[in-house]
């Protein structure tokens, strides 16, 4: 079977280099691997989803994820994390961002934002929620949300530290690099 | 990225590098999701003259006259943009390609980014011009390679059709290195070259007889694969709709997957028909193969069983052909708010569409960023058809209701979309005794599509500077004698020009200037914060902005959402929010 990683969120938060940062770390171990991402209209504050599938001996096929089949959703956001918490399979892990953005029509009063969340979501699947902005704002820019989550998931994984900080020395940008590495070892050590 | 090297690569980037690979030397494209990354890669290559156009036909004609002039030449465009290249396209399967030439279009199933579903490969039955499909990265480099050298052996322009999943999706590419291709010699040759009727007569019969040639090499091509897994059960499928089928039916099926999906192989079909019980034929969007398989006689499962709207999934391919059920999952017991996409914080279409939605006009509008001013609560977009539509159809609005109703009706119109297909409109209102006003909303960059240049923000598509279209000049030069400039965060002083300008008896245009805030330029600083004098009245919310809110009954804004652009300061009329800097 691949493994099969959903990285959901809100347009804007950074999702992409997360499943980049990813991408990069099966390809170097050698795993076929596909990654899909999302650009273009919904990158503008609405939800966004994507997924990266590896396989360490055979060929993955379909870039994307079924209800009940994620291995790991790693959720930037919590309306999203609940969102996506049919897609976790069964046995299967979720990290979430406590963090809350409300979404349009909450802001306009049409909807409510769901209450308790977390809480429903950990009925029902092993959680691990963590307040990764105020980790990002602690490692210096609080657009670091993505990589302290990346932090958190390594940490759940058996990749060695070293092998996800080469991949995050080729992957992000040179000049954001020193917050970003401090950002992940905030999540790793969470 | 070196030679003989591997690299995880988007389909579109995989497409850049096919197009490198093969020798390219120009590529012309306008951007549209999800093709745009296509031409962004291409930039890399330093070998490459690229270029975004002001539209595809533009685009088009670009990479045509290259391919006339000897050069592998390319343009791509997202699925609507092939509509506005059909032209050339259409007479350039008459013409043939010298260098080879490719238009890669890329289709959006699900419509992620798009305001329709349309299904590319009936373009490529209409204009007889063949066209290759790939599944994954890898064979996106190598279809774009196939395709150059297809397009040259056989004379003749080919497509290349993507999907958003392809297009988006990051998979293993093995890299090659570049054939550097002489350019061709150019010969003077009318009879090829320049199709009037009776140039063209005898071309038709060229595209005929290639068309033949092309169904024989179909049967060939190992672009066409069968793979015989010993099953009774046969699934004929293209593009990504075989990796979806692949995972949920495994080797429990026979494949015949399609990398040509123009023109169709008969005999090939036919042979994989005989040795099955039951043929399913998956493809998203329109019964394209499916109808073709019908009408040589085979009896298929197709959209009987599957669905003509949106994009499929390995799960309900599973359960279409063996019935199976979707894995056990945890499923949310209450309804919950969805997430559409928003304006984002410090747009500067916010300011514009607060104004006229506190006008009441009727807005005509057109397709960017400024679309999602349709959206509650600015919710002031009435009307959005393709680009450029804004200001023609309010123009034909205006001549159905007469000069009262011109006088309550404005266009709005990005920068980009009115150099791609607005100005013709302006023109056409001049000419024909229109009084509308026009808004160009100028943010100085094509920003739904993620930031290219275009022939208003003075860089190409490398960053080099290069000579600005002046709006202004621009404008007053077709004729509108009244051009007006206005910030559209000043909301008083923009309020008081829509008033102006709708009301006078001739046509106007009102450039509303200031940049996307996404723009590396802009530098807002700090945040907004409410203080003690607010008394509830709820007037910035009426600005749909992701940083207000109300909580527990109150205003509050989110320092960490808001990026401290200060409209809502100007809007509120009790002096209640005020800047804090960080
Ligand atoms: C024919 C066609 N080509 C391309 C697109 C994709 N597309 C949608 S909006 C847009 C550009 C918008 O830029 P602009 O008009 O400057 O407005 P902004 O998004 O910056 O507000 C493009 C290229 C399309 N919808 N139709």
């Amino acid at each position: 079977m691949t493994k099969n990683i959903m990285i959901v969120g809100v347009g804007g938060q950074g999702t992409l280099l997360a499943s980049r940062i990813l991408g990069n770390l099966c390809m170097g171990l050698g795993y076929d691997v596909k990654v899909s991402e999302v650009h273009g209209m919904s990158q503008r504050g609405g939800s966004v989803v994507t997924y990266v599938k590896y396989g360490k001996d055979e060929k993955v096929y379909s870039p994307i994820i079924d209800k009940g089949e994620a291995d790991i959703v790693l959720a930037f956001e919590l309306l999203e994390a609940y969102r996506a918490m049919p897609y976790v399979k069964k046995g299967g892990k979720m990290i979430l961002n406590s963090q809350k953005i409300d979404p349009m029509p909450v802001i306009t009063g049409a909807a409510e934002y769901p209450s308790e969340i977390e809480k429903k979501i950990s009925e029902n699947i092993d959680v691990t929620a963590v307040d990764a902005l105020a980790l990002a704002k602690e490692a210096g820019n609080i657009k670091a949300v993505n990589v302290v989550l990346i932090g958190v998931m390594a940490k759940n994984t058996d990749i060695p530290y070293d092998k996800w900080i080469e991949t995050i020395k080729v992957t992000v940008p040179e000049k954001f690099l020193d917050v970003n590495l401090k950002a992940f070892d905030l999540g790793y050590r969470f | 990225m070196e030679k003989n090297k591997t690299a995880l690569m988007l389909g579109n980037a995989a497409i850049a590098r096919g197009a490198y690979e093969a020798g390219v030397r120009v590529v012309a494209s306008y951007p549209g999701t999800p093709s745009t990354e296509i031409t962004e890669s291409i930039v890399k290559y330093d070998e490459i003259y690229a270029e975004w156009s002001p539209n595809e036909k533009v685009a088009a004609e670009v990479a045509i006259g290259a391919s006339i002039g000897g050069a592998r030449a390319m343009s791509c465009c997202k699925h609507v943009g092939l509509n506005v290249m059909a032209d050339p396209v259409f007479t350039m399967s008459y013409i043939g390609a010298n260098g080879g030439l490719v238009f890669c279009v890329a289709d959006d199933p699900g419509m992620h980014s798009s305001q329709n579903e349309q299904d590319s490969r009936h373009y490529a039955e209409a204009s007889k011009i063949f066209m290759l499909e790939p599944a994954d990265s890898e064979e996106c480099k190598e279809y774009t390679k196939i395709a150059f050298d297809m397009s040259e052996e056989y004379d003749t322009p080919a497509f290349i059709r993507l999907s958003t999943r392809v297009s988006h999706s990051q998979s293993i590419v093995k890299l090659g290195e570049r054939k550097d291709n002489e350019l061709k010699e150019y010969v003077k040759d009318p009879g090829k070259y320049v199709m009037m009727p009776g140039n063209a007569k005898k071309r038709h019969v060229v595209v005929e007889e290639r068309i033949k040639k092309l169904k024989a090499l179909a049967e060939e091509t190992s672009l066409n694969t069968v793979e015989d897994n010993g099953s009774k059960i046969g699934v004929i499928t293209a593009g990504i709709a075989y990796m979806y089928a692949k995972e949920a039916l495994g080797n429990r099926v026979n494949y015949l997957k399609l990398g040509m999906v123009y023109p169709l192989p008969d005999k090939k079909i036919l042979d994989f028909a005989a040795k099955c019980d039951k043929i399913y034929v998956i493809e998203e969007l329109d019964p394209y193969i499916e109808k073709h398989v019908r009408s040589i006689g085979v009896d298929v499962i197709g959209k009987d069983a599957f669905t003509l709207l949106g994009e499929y999934t390995p799960a309900m391919i599973k359960k279409a052909v063996f019935g199976e059920d979707e894995p056990e999952y945890a499923e949310i017991s209450e309804n919950i708010p969805v997430r559409p996409p928003v304006m984002c914080a410090g747009c500067p279409h916010r300011g514009t569409f607060y104004v006229l939605k506190k006008l009441g006009l009727t807005v005509s509008g057109d397709i960017g960023c400024y679309t999602l001013g349709a959206v509650a609560p600015l919710a002031s977009v009435d009307t959005t058809v393709c680009m450029g539509a804004s200001v023609s159809a309010a123009l034909g609005m205006a001549k159905a209701r007469g000069d009262e109703f011109a006088k309550k009706l404005v266009s709005v119109i990005g920068d980009s979309t009115f150099m791609h297909s607005g100005i013709t409109g302006l023109v056409d209102i001049v000419y024909n005794k229109g009084i509308n006003t026009v808004i160009i909303l100028d943010n100085s960059i094509t920003g739904m599509t993620g930031h290219q240049d275009n022939p208003t923000t003075g860089k190409t598509i490398r960053g080099e500077a290069t000579k600005q279209v002046n709006l202004i000049t621009l404008c007053k030069a077709v004729g509108i004698d009244r051009v007006v400039v206005a910030d559209p965060f000043d909301v008083k002083n923009f309020e008081k020009v829509v008033k102006e300008e709708v009301q006078a008896d001739e046509p106007s245009v009102i450039i509303a200037q200031r940049p996307c805030a996404l723009l590396k330029t802009v530098k807002y600083t700090g945040h907004c914060k409410i203080n003690d004098s607010c008394r509830n009245c709820k007037m910035c919310m009426k600005l749909g902005c992701p940083a207000i809110s109300v909580r527990n009954g109150k205003v509050v804004i989110d320092e960490n959402q808001c990026n401290g652009c200060g409209l809502c300061i100007n809007v509120c009329p009790f002096g209640a929010i005020e800047k804090e800097e960080n």
